[in-house]
Parts: C-alpha cells; sequence; structure tokens
C-alpha cells in the first residue's frame, strides 16, 4: 500500500497528532469517547483487501481514526462525522452509513455531524471527482470496525470474560453464554478507555451479513429537514449584526474597475456601503475578481442598490471573445495536425489506406452549472481570526485559500460546511467564500455575499468548450483499421496558469487517451487553444465532448457499413481484456491501474445488459429511434440507452432511459438509481439547450430563460437504472459524474435512427426544425 | 406600514414597499425554507402559497401581499406532516433538496386546486419548478402518491 510511504501523508500524519493533542473539536466534547492515542495511518495488508485506491496520495491522504469520526453518548447516540460535502449524491448519509455498519450501530439511533474544513484532522475532503465511496469505503469501514472492537472489549472486561465471547450485535455487546447485555451508551467511557485496534488484521463484517449497505432502504439524513424548510444551506446562515453584500464584477474575465458612482446606490432604502472589493489578475486560480460591493441590510436592498450602480470597467485582453469566431478557430485547429498524445500504430498511413474514411466534427459549447443555490457565503473575521459558513465542495482548500488570502495562519480559519444547493464542480472554487471574507474584514462584521443568478451564469467557471474531430478509416469489410482524434479546447489549467495551450493530463485521460476501442492504428493530437475566461471542472468535465464525439462516431460508423449500432459498438471495443495503458502514466482518474485497470470484458457487460434490460432492437413506433453509448470515467462503466420521438415539426421527447452502470462494489443503489436518473434529465437539458456564448469579451446569457435548463414537461417520462451486480472485492468506482456523458451520443444515435438526421454540434436548439 | 400574515402570525414592515417578499421572508423575517433560485420567477424556488394560490415571491413586492395570507414550507403543516411532504419522503425524492421547498409549496397548491390531478397534469403545474439535479421523475410520483393517498 502506499499510504505510509507517502510522503505528503506522513507530514499530515506529524501534524495530525499535534493538533490532536492541543484540540478536539467541540462536538466531541461531553460525549462518550474522549481521549486515547491516535491512530492516523491505515495500516492496510495486501491480504486484507484485493485492492487499493489513490485516496493516499489525494492532498492529505485518508485518515482512519474512530476517535476522530466516532462519538458515543452515554444515553447511547452515536455521532458520525461527515467529512466530505453534501451536495445531492447522498454522501452525508453514505459515508455515516459505512461506520454504522461496522460498527453494529442501530441506524436510527445514529447522529450525523458535518466535519468543518481541517483535511489534517480529517484527511482530504475535497468532495469531486466522483471519489467518495470509492476512496472511503474501506477507511470507513476500518474505522466502525475499531469502534466496534473498543466497545466489545470494554464489555469483555466489564465481564471479566476473553472478548472473543462477547459480540456486537445492533447497539449493544451481548455476551450469549450468560446472557448478559450492555448497551454502547451504557460502554460509551469505558470503551474510550480501550485502545485503538491495529488496523492490520481487522476483521470486517462479511458482505451478506450487511444491514444497511447494498440495501437502498435508508433514505438520506436530511430528507425531514428538507422537506420542511429547515435544512439549512449556505443562504440560511444568519448571524447577529450581519450585512447582506451582492457584487457587480467586471463583465469581462480579467476586466478592471475603472470608476464608480455610488450616489445612487447610496439612496436606495435599506442599502448601507458601497465599497469596492479586491480583484486579481487573470488568471488567480480561484482568487475574486473583484468589482464593487453594495452592503445593506436585507439581500433585497443589496440587488436594487446595485442596480443603481454607475460603473466603468476596463475589459482588458478578453474584450474580444467572442464564441463565433472562437469556433471557427478551434474547428480550424481540429483540421491540422497538433500535439501527439497518444500513438498506436501508424494512423496516418493506415487512412491512407482505408477503404473508406468516416470524418466526424463535433462541437461541444461552453455550459454553466447553474446548481439552484447560486454561490453564496458568510464570513466573520474579526483581528487575525476569520470563521466561514459556505456551501463549498473543498472544505479544505477554502480554509487554505481564506488563510493566503487574509494573510493569516490556517489554523485561525474555520470554514463552516453547509448543505450544497447543488454543486456539479462550481463549488469546488471558493471564489464566493474569499469575497466574504475580504469585505468581512474590512467592515469589521458578519457579511452574506450573495450571488444573483445572472451573476452566476455571467461569472462561473464555465465547462471548456471543445471542437473533436475524428477520422476512422475502414478496411473493405467495415473494420476499422485506423482512427484519429483530434480535440481542441481551453484547458482547465489555464484557470492557474497563463499561456497554457493544452490539455492537461487529467483531461487527456477522460475519454482521449484512454478511449478503449481495439483498433491497430491510433493517433491522438492535442492541437493549441487559448482560454478567454475562467474554465473549470463541470460534472464530467471532458468526458462530456469526448463521448459524445466517440459514441457519434460509432453511430456514424454502423450507418456507414449497415450495421447495428450495438454490434458496432461491441466490435470496436473488441475483445474483453485488460487494456494496456497506451501512454506512459496514464491519469487514470487518480487511481493505480492494477486495481482500476480499464477491463473491456467489463465494458461489454454493461452494453450486453442495457441491452437486455432496455430491450435493444425493440420495435419503436414511427418517428422513435433508439441510441446506444457507452463510456468509462470515474473509472465506472455506464451504457446507455435512449428512446427518442421526434414528431413532424421538429419536437423532440424521450419516453424511455436506461442505463446500466457497473461501479464496482457499491453502498446506496437507491442513491445510484438517482444519481443516474438526475444524469438523464442533466443530459438531456444540455444536449436540447446547454450553451454559454460570448460576444465581445462577454456572457450573452444571463438568466434561466437564456440559459436552459431541463423542466419536467420535458423530462424522459421513465428512466431504467441497472446496477451491475459486483463481483466479490470489485473496488468501489464513481457514481455522481460517469452517468451524463454518453446520455447526449446516446440521444444523437436515437434521433439519426429516428429522423435520419446526424447532430454533430451541442446543442441541438432548432436543429431538428429546419 | 404593511401588515402580512405568515403562517398564521401577523407581521409588519416599515421599509421600502418595493421589497421582494423572498428578502422579506428570508432576510428580514428569517424564514429562510424559501430560496432564492434566480429572483425573475423562472425556477420556482421561491414558490409561496398567497392565500391559495401559489407565487413566487422574488417577484411579489411585499405591498402586494399586504392584508393577505402567506404560507411558506414552515407553515405548511404543524409537523411536516402534510401528506405531499410525506409523499415527498416515502419517494425519497431530493438530491441536493435545495428546490423542494418550491416545489412542495407548487404541488400543495396544485392539490388544492385539482385534487386528483393526472400525469400529464402533474408536469404541466410542475414544469415552472426547476431541479437541477434531475429529481422530475421522483417529483411526478410523489405528488401522484399524495394525491392518492400517503
Amino acid at each position: 500500500m502506499n499510504f505510509i510511504d507517502n510522503p505528503r501523508k506522513l507530514r499530515g500524519f506529524e501534524k495530525h497528532i499535534k493538533v490532536e493533542k492541543v484540540s478536539r473539536r467541540s462536538i466531541l466534547k461531553g460525549l462518550g469517547v474522549t481521549g486515547g492515542f491516535v491512530l492516523a495511518a491505515p495500516v492496510m495488508t495486501r491480504q486484507a483487501f484485493a485492492y487499493e485506491t489513490g485516496a493516499g496520495k489525494m492532498p492529505h491522504g485518508v485518515v482512519v481514526d474512530p476517535r476522530v469520526f466516532v462519538a458515543v453518548a452515554p444515553d447511547g447516540i452515536v455521532t458520525i462525522l461527515a467529512h466530505r460535502s453534501e451536495m445531492g449524491t447522498g454522501v452525508r448519509t453514505s459515508l455515516p452509513l459505512i461506520v454504522a455498519e461496522e460498527m453494529e450501530a442501530d441506524w436510527s439511533r445514529v447522529k450525523v455531524e458535518q466535519a468543518h474544513g481541517d483535511e489534517v484532522k480529517f484527511g482530504n475532503q475535497d468532495t469531486d471527482g466522483s471519489r467518495s465511496t470509492r476512496h472511503y469505503l474501506i477507511p470507513m469501514r476500518q474505522i466502525g470496525a475499531s469502534a466496534r472492537i473498543m466497545l466489545e472489549q470494554a464489555a469483555a472486561k466489564r465481564w471479566g470474560v476473553p472478548a472473543a465471547e462477547v459480540k456486537a450485535v445492533n447497539h449493544e455487546v451481548v455476551h450469549s453464554a450468560s446472557g448478559r447485555k450492555l448497551g454502547y451508551g451504557e460502554l460509551a467511557a469505558d470503551a474510550a478507555k480501550q485502545s485503538v485496534p491495529s488496523i492490520e488484521g481487522l476483521k470486517l463484517k462479511d458482505p451478506k451479513d450487511f444491514r444497511y449497505l447494498t440495501k437502498g432502504r435508508i433514505g438520506i439524513v436530511d430528507l425531514h429537514d428538507i422537506t420542511t424548510g429547515k435544512a439549512r444551506y449556505g443562504a440560511d446562515i444568519r448571524l447577529p449584526g450581519m450585512k447582506y453584500a451582492v457584487i457587480a464584477r467586471p463583465p469581462v474575465t480579467g476586466g478592471t474597475l475603472v470608476s464608480f458612482d455610488p450616489d445612487a446606490a447610496l439612496k436606495v432604502p435599506g442599502v448601507e456601503k458601497v465599497m469596492k472589493v479586491r480583484g486579481w489578475p487573470w488568471p488567480s486560480k480561484f482568487q475574486p475578481l473583484g468589482g464593487v460591493a453594495v452592503i445593506a441590510r436585507n439581500t433585497g436592498a443589496a440587488i436594487k442598490g446595485r442596480d443603481a450602480l454607475k460603473l466603468t470597467w476596463d475589459d482588458g485582453a478578453n474584450a474580444k471573445y467572442d464564441s463565433v469566431a472562437y469556433r471557427k478557430e478551434l474547428e480550424d485547429a481540429s483540421r491540422k495536425p497538433g500535439l501527439v498524445v497518444r500513438q498506436e500504430g501508424d494512423a496516418d498511413a493506415a487512412l491512407k489506406s482505408a477503404d473508406k474514411v468516416i470524418v466526424g466534427e463535433y462541437y461541444i459549447p461552453h455550459l454553466a452549472h447553474v446548481s439552484m443555490e447560486p454561490p453564496v457565503a458568510v464570513a466573520d473575521v474579526k483581528d487575525d481570526k476569520a470563521e466561514i459558513w459556505a456551501p463549498v465542495q473543498s472544505p479544505g482548500g477554502t480554509r487554505e485559500d481564506v488563510a493566503k488570502t487574509l494573510g493569516i495562519p490556517e489554523q485561525n480559519v474555520t470554514v463552516n460546511v453547509t448543505l450544497l444547493g447543488g454543486g456539479f464542480g462550481r463549488k469546488s472554487k471558493c471564489d464566493f467564500a474569499l469575497e466574504a471574507a475580504l469585505l468581512s474584514k474590512e467592515l469589521g462584521t458578519p457579511v452574506k455575499v450573495q450571488w444573483t443568478r445572472e451573476d452566476d451564469v455571467q461569472h462561473d467557471f464555465l465547462h471548456t468548450v471543445s471542437a473533436e474531430r475524428i477520422e476512422a478509416g475502414l478496411d473493405k469489410n467495415g473494420k476499422v483499421i485506423a482512427w484519429r482524434h483530434r480535440s481542441v479546447a481551453p484547458s482547465i489549467a489555464s484557470t492557474f496558469a497563463a499561456d497554457t495551450v493544452h490539455q492537461a493530463p487529467f483531461e487527456l485521460g477522460m475519454g482521449l487517451v484512454d478511449m478503449p476501442f481495439e483498433i491497430a492504428n491510433i493517433s491522438c493530437e492535442n492541437p493549441e487553444a487559448a482560454a478567454h475566461t475562467r474554465i473549470g471542472w463541470f460534472r464530467s468535465v471532458s468526458n462530456i465532448p469526448r463521448a459524445f464525439a466517440v459514441q457519434s462516431m460509432v453511430g456514424e460508423i454502423a450507418h456507414a457499413t449497415g450495421r447495428d449500432q450495438k454490434e458496432t459498438l461491441l466490435a470496436l471495443i473488441g475483445s474483453p481484456r485488460i487494456v494496456k495503458p497506451a501512454v506512459k502514466d496514464l491519469w487514470n482518474y487518480g487511481e493505480p491501474y492494477d486495481s482500476y485497470p480499464i477491463d473491456t470484458a467489463r465494458l461489454r457487460k454493461v452494453v450486453e445488459l442495457v441491452a437486455e434490460k432496455g430491450e435493444w432492437g425493440r420495435q419503436v413506433p414511427k418517428g422513435h429511434g433508439l441510441g446506444i453509448a457507452v463510456h468509462r470515467s470515474f473509472v465506472s462503466y455506464i451504457a446507455t440507452i435512449v428512446e427518442v420521438a421526434v414528431d413532424d415539426k421538429g419536437k423532440l421527447t424521450v419516453p424511455r432511459v436506461d442505463t446500466a452502470i457497473d461501479c464496482g462494489t457499491y453502498v446506496n443503489p437507491e442513491r445510484i438509481a438517482s444519481q443516474i436518473e438526475g444524469a438523464a434529465i442533466m443530459g438531456l437539458g444540455l444536449a436540447k439547450y446547454g450553451e454559454i456564448t460570448f460576444k465581445d469579451g462577454k456572457v450573452e446569457q444571463k438568466n434561466f430563460d437564456d440559459f436552459q435548463v431541463l423542466r419536467m414537461d420535458e423530462a424522459p417520462l421513465i428512466t431504467n437504472v441497472h446496477i451491475v451486480p459486483p463481483g466479490p472485492d470489485t473496488p468501489p468506482s464513481g457514481v455522481g459524474e460517469p452517468g451524463v456523458p454518453p446520455f447526449a451520443p446516446a440521444l444523437m444515435n436515437a434521433i439519426f435512427a429516428a429522423t435520419g438526421k446526424r447532430i454533430r454540434a451541442l446543442p441541438i436548439g432548432k436543429q431538428l426544425e429546419a | 406600514m404593511i401588515k402580512i400574515r405568515i403562517n398564521g402570525q401577523e407581521q409588519s414592515w416599515d421599509g421600502d414597499p418595493d421589497l421582494p417578499l423572498l428578502w422579506f421572508l428570508r432576510d428580514e423575517a428569517g424564514l429562510t425554507g424559501t430560496k432564492f433560485g434566480c429572483g425573475q420567477a423562472l425556477c420556482g424556488a421561491c414558490t409561496v402559497i398567497v392565500d391559495k394560490e401559489a407565487v413566487r415571491a422574488c417577484i411579489t413586492s411585499i405591498n402586494d401581499v399586504a392584508g393577505r395570507e402567506v404560507t411558506t414550507i414552515e407553515g405548511l403543516h404543524p409537523t411536516g406532516d402534510h401528506p405531499v411532504q410525506k409523499a415527498w419522503r416515502q419517494v425519497n425524492v431530493p438530491q441536493c433538496g435545495f428546490c423542494q421547498a418550491g416545489q412542495i409549496m407548487q404541488a400543495a397548491a396544485l392539490l388544492m386546486e385539482n385534487p386528483k390531478p393526472s400525469h400529464e397534469q402533474i408536469r404541466e403545474a410542475m414544469a415552472g419548478n426547476i431541479c437541477r439535479c434531475g429529481c422530475y421523475q421522483r417529483i411526478e410520483n410523489a405528488v401522484h402518491l399524495a394525491s392518492t393517498g400517503v
């Protein structure tokens, strides 16, 4: 295992011990489990688990310690910390549920508390990359098992019997020989005095004895609060003396404020102050854009005040960014050779000698996250201390960035993580929390910074924009012998470093250099593309354009060869095998390749499963069509069949969607289904409408009227989710993101089947009406 | 001085009469269950019931509801057991949950007006409420369940 060999982890380990000696998290005070030594690094042996994950390589790695994550109170209430952010995936339920399962806790007597941002204490907290279950299934099981053993040892000691004779069952420890029982509450104080068992050789439950895991019977912990309006999101935090702020930001990325006239704004009832906000030159990672803040007694007054501001901006270097012109640039670049990022065989020669070459040029525009809760944060900065309440996907990163921005030590910053009203990658960037911190410092009072929807749409860290060009060379039998894929898109790395013109390995590894087809001659190229706005992670990231291009091309090849889509797809995937990585140091979502290889048997399996359950080849009414697509992302395998209906006016509806997912060992199939249902809706929405465009450097869209997302009357009528049962020791893999990428190409293949029209540029918009 | 009844309690406001009801509820009255999603009546996150009608609090000024009865998610049912709320929990509707107060209020208003809506009517009535997580299938099922008895 790499955990203890990892230098970053070891640094965390040392710090962890130090912090632990001086302070404990307040919620643990007064509860049963306190004190004792701390076990910070999981020591696992190869014998214990058949796989490794990349968890230890994340910043601050993993902390496996029941004393950090679990507290048992004398009344028997077990408190389990959720250290990842809840944005709708169910992680705030799933990870504590894993602990409860292993510690034989009764879920009805478990309370979940949200951990604040402290990666030294809790391990990595970046809730992104569909990593939570995959990195924490085993650590959470170990934490639960350790706590259970400590409770068993405490009971055995009290009864004076060997520990082997007692057993924890449903929130109590029993000694069946004598019929004695002790509840967890009664054992809490003694259990805390037990040493934490070594993780090596820790016996975990046999999965057949699971009560909660894999069953899908447990609702999310916030269900009641959500349905009664009590659930607290970032926007719902209210502090005594708190001011409300909205900010006017430079309309062009990298623009700066020239001058402002606050007079009219100050006359708006409720407006108290107008002030400059510090901005950083672009690119600056997640630092604020700067601008002018209006401070008021409520958000409504602040918005009205901002409308009354007179502002003059210098639009800076990106003032000419124009989406029509930029698309042409990208497409031109895709038609010329670019940086070769993958090469097998000789694609050039094979394309020249091919009997037939099919060329597909695909375009996928910028997309905005538009989580229902726009960015928002509350900050209370006093002297050299800062407290933040915010819906952030990166509590640890937020803490670091707040400290740096204010110039105070990290330990003086407390980041309280609220529920997130959606995230989709937007809330991995903490610029809104930094704005609140800067304003609070200057005002000397707590401040809430509320982004309006217009702010959110116009100042997002957008999904990139890409031109994907694929040339497939076929021999005279219709077999694909050559494949050249040029992918041109500004990189997320451009948000961190100026002059970035190529995609980073983690972007190239999303459906380009890891494309699994069994083709003798493959070339992948990444021509240059410079960014002119802030590019960031959007759910599924570069897998969206890559799956769109690759899986649409499969449909095009099927049509060109007169073969069935599914058979064409399986022929391209080729034999069941472990694919040898085509590039050195394949990113592989940060996972070790041995545990998470590209396994075409699993890829084929989801295609076969969705075809069977989704009744591939069924007769559909006139005007309807079926399309299929498969994609491996976030080390999971997902295949989707879409049935589309297109009427004679070009109006599109989706009567049925079937998706098969192989995400390895899973925790909560009910939440997997909800993620996949949601992915179909998001996938359909982005395919139909999703497009952010720029003119004169400014985003042209403002709100849900011109950046449309899917509404209920357009949603698929039925979405069926089929989960592949995991084999023994199949490592867990991603769920939140992988559902989106195959949807759009499956839809395009379905539209082609229904209408004979091949849509290669998203969004569909009015293309079917023509 | 504007007087309105919110969840059965009289409240008064002597500030800007044009202040959107949403910001009065959230920032002045501390009723944060009603959410801000768009500010333009495009997403339905701020849906409340005024008398018996679902309205978008983000474009309704406090002056417009003077003397009327406003019900927010906090006041829909004393123990949170309105049939719509119960159905929501039974169907495990929410993902992130942020839009759900608005969805629930819209659904409750729909059922007051039409106690047995068809699936078509549910989809149409709920189309003004956006859920970015994509819980529509479950919302539809939950409204149907609430209408047939939970």
